[in-house]
């Protein structure tokens, strides 16, 4: 789950991180009252949970004078699909050097890995591919977390200048707030070096690990239904793992590995995925028949491949919840399935008659369902 | 022969007495995994499927040889619960349980490998040495025994796998289902060394996925050491980056964990990639050939 750069900045904070002073407005009013308060110069960023704010012009800085009219413009602007509906409000900060400091979670190190660069300010993926000297990484021992002496020697390796002690000392509550907080990434870039020698978050992004949610149910709160697909809302009331994708192949099947494969072939045959759905293990036709339901409502969708493999999920079971859906007349657009496995031809006996293509083969079922849909693209 | 586990492994089940639990003990004792003990904290002294269930593991490890242990515990208390298996000394642990915060599988998997003990999963279908011992929650029956190792990121995928090899004759020794989280405790490369040991295995299946670097790796040991032939699949492969598509470890971020990129490292080592989990069965067919 991703949180947005103020809150943040406010995690960061209650963990010793020194943030510039600055508040949320949701209205032009709003950001020039704030900009007011503070009588100087102000930096006014969209809070919204996409990457390249600033590329698309949602950030904008402003004295207080103009704060009204800089918010103006970037309320309500669009960034990559998404609505801008507030605006943090912060003090300028007097930049001397702008640097790097992140936490990810390292697979192949299976660890959680401090990376730390002069490049700051910058995107850091585009650093790692252009120049990936410049960032120094440093995988954590989970047992005895990051200590103030690794620090100190990540920071002298990574070139950063300015004071050792207190660079060292926000990096080590970046790795507090990381692990108290169960993030998944937590960045500060850019971490800031002011004119007067201060350090400072100026930017930071914490994503949160959503398998830890129920650690943290304050935080857990500050999920944003309405930055997500309504499609995706229901399938979450519904238990189903679900993406929507640009297509207009409805695809559904059980389990993640046989879903993702799935698309790879209807992409194969030429087609487009309208979404990704996995009824998950052992489902009952009641599950099948809500999945169906809320693919079938997709106004993208103009056809349906259901590819099962029944392993404790039954086939038979799977067929019923299909029929059910078929039988309410719910389903206006053709669907091709392909089921096999446990309980393979009691599925098929019930299919029998009912307005279904059936395929014993997925990439044959994948070719069917993309002729019907108008073919490749 | 298999590796890892079979007819004469002992077992315990962790979370025995839950729902998850219990329906997968019936099932692998159904098909002949020797079940010795479970444990759920609190409901020691009762009997699950005719077998005792201790409070403890080091109460079951104190009455019972154990050579495994399954963990069906849920997710907020899982990584203890393989943490309890591994210091009380049992070698080899599979966590099937999904969902487990990644810090605790982060701090878990360090301490259960410097113990010396062997983790497969989480968030992983187990494991399952044909016609002989099932730790895990596959359906049993799609796996015939013969002479193909399968490793897998996935689930129903390698039970569709399974099937096809089994159909084809060819048959498997031992699938194991790494799991499809982040942070795991046994990866691909972890086991094409047990695999070439295994004087039963004549060739190695490895079903990967985007996300994360374990194809790339497992790559770079078969061109090495291996000596046996490897077949790839690689699932996801028009996944969109940045997007979880179910399982939390497949997804591209940045530069990493890209099709092309395990693609290149199969090519690399002469690991022939199948395109369709038919395919599979052909090239197996092939490289033995």
């Amino acid at each position: 789950m991703k949180l947005h750069e103020f809150q943040a900045k406010e995690l960061l904070a209650q963990y010793g991180v020194p943030v510039p002073p600055g508040k949320v407005a949701y209205s032009p009013e709003e950001a020039e009252r704030i900009a007011k308060d503070f009588g100087r110069q102000v930096v006014i960023k969209a809070q919204v949970h996409v990457g390249g704010r600033g590329k698309a012009g949602g950030v904008k800085l402003a004295q207080p004078e103009e704060a009204r009219e800089v918010a103006g413009k970037i309320l309500g602007m669009d960034i990559k699909g998404l609505t801008v509906k507030k605006v943090l409000v912060a003090e300028a900060v007097d930049i001397a050097r702008e640097y790097y400091a992140g936490l990810i979670i390292d697979r192949s190190s299976q660890r959680a890995v401090l990376m730390v660069s002069k490049e700051g300010g910058v995107d850091i993926e585009e650093v790692a591919r252009t120049n990936p000297k410049a960032i120094v990484k440093f995988p954590v021992d989970p047992h005895k977390g990051l200590r103030y002496f690794e620090t100190r020697e990540v920071v002298k390796q990574a070139g950063l200048e300015g004071n050792l002690n207190r660079l060292a000392n926000v990096i080590v509550q970046l790795y507090n707030a990381f692990v108290g907080v169960d993030a998944s990434l937590a960045e500060i870039n850019p971490l800031v070096v002011t004119e007067q020698g201060e350090i400072i978050a100026a930017d930071a992004k914490i994503d949160l690990d959503d398998n830890a949610l129920f650690r943290h149910p304050d935080l857990a709160k500050l999920r944003e239904v309405e930055a997500e697909h309504p499609l995706e809302i229901e399938a979450g009331n519904y238990g189903f793992a679900y993406v929507k994708l640009d297509g207009d192949v409805g695809v559904i099947g059980n389990g993640a590995g046989l879903v993702m494969y799935t698309l790879d072939l209807v992409n194969r045959a030429g087609g487009k995925p309208a979404n990704f759905l996995d009824i998950g293990g052992g489902a009952k036709a009641e599950v099948v028949y809500n999945a169906v339901k809320l693919v079938a409502k997709d106004p993208d969708v103009k056809g349906i491949f259901i590819n099962i493999f029944g392993g404790i999920t039954r086939a038979d079971e799977v067929a019923k919840g299909v029929i059910q859906a078929l039988e309410e007349g719910i389903v206006k657009v053709p669907v091709v399935m392909r089921v096999a496995g446990t309980a393979e031809e009691e599925a098929k006996k019930l299919l029998e008659g009912k307005p279904i293509y059936l395929y014993p083969n997925s990439l044959e079922a994948a070719k069917a369902i993309v002729t019907m849909v108008g073919g490749a693209k | 022969m298999s590796i890892l586990v079979n007819k004469d492994t002992r077992v315990l089940v962790q979370g025995i007495t839950g729902r998850e639990g219990r329906f997968h003990a019936e099932q692998m004792q159904a098909y002949g995994t020797k079940i010795v003990a479970g444990v759920t904290p609190g409901k020691g002294g009762q009997e699950v499927l005719g077998v005792p269930v201790y409070d403890t593991v080091k109460e079951a490890v104190s009455n019972h040889e154990i050579d495994a242990s399954i963990v069906f515990v849920p997710a907020a208390a899982a990584a203890d619960a393989a943490l309890e298996a591994a210091h009380a000394g049992i070698p080899l642990v599979v966590l099937i349980t999904e969902g487990i915060p990644t810090l605790d599988m982060v701090a878990a998997v360090k301490e259960i490998k410097d113990l010396g003990v062997r983790l497969i999963g989480g968030n992983c279908p187990g494991l399952i040495s044909a016609e002989e011992a099932k730790l895990g929650i596959m359906p049993g029956h799609v796996f015939k025994k013969g002479k193909v190792g399968l490793i897998s990121r996935s689930g129903t995928l390698t039970y569709e796998a399974a099937a096809a090899l089994s159909e084809s004759g060819l048959g498997t020794t031992t699938t194991v289902g790494i799991g499809g989280d982040p942070i795991i405790g046994t990866t691909f490369k972890d086991l094409l060394p047990l695999f070439n040991e295994d004087p039963e295995t004549e060739a190695v299946v490895v079903i990967g996925e985007i996300g994360g670097s374990d194809e790339e790796e497992a790559a770079a040991w078969v061109k090495e050491h291996m000596n046996k032939p490897v077949v790839g699949f690689i699932g996801g492969r028009s996944a969109p980056k940045g997007k979880r598509m179910g399982h939390a470890g497949a997804i591209i971020m940045g530069d990493v964990g890209t099709p092309e990129s395990k693609l290149k490292a199969f090519a690399e080592a002469g690991i022939p990639v199948a395109d369709t989990i038919d395919e599979i069965v052909d090239l197996v067919r092939q490289k033995l050939s």
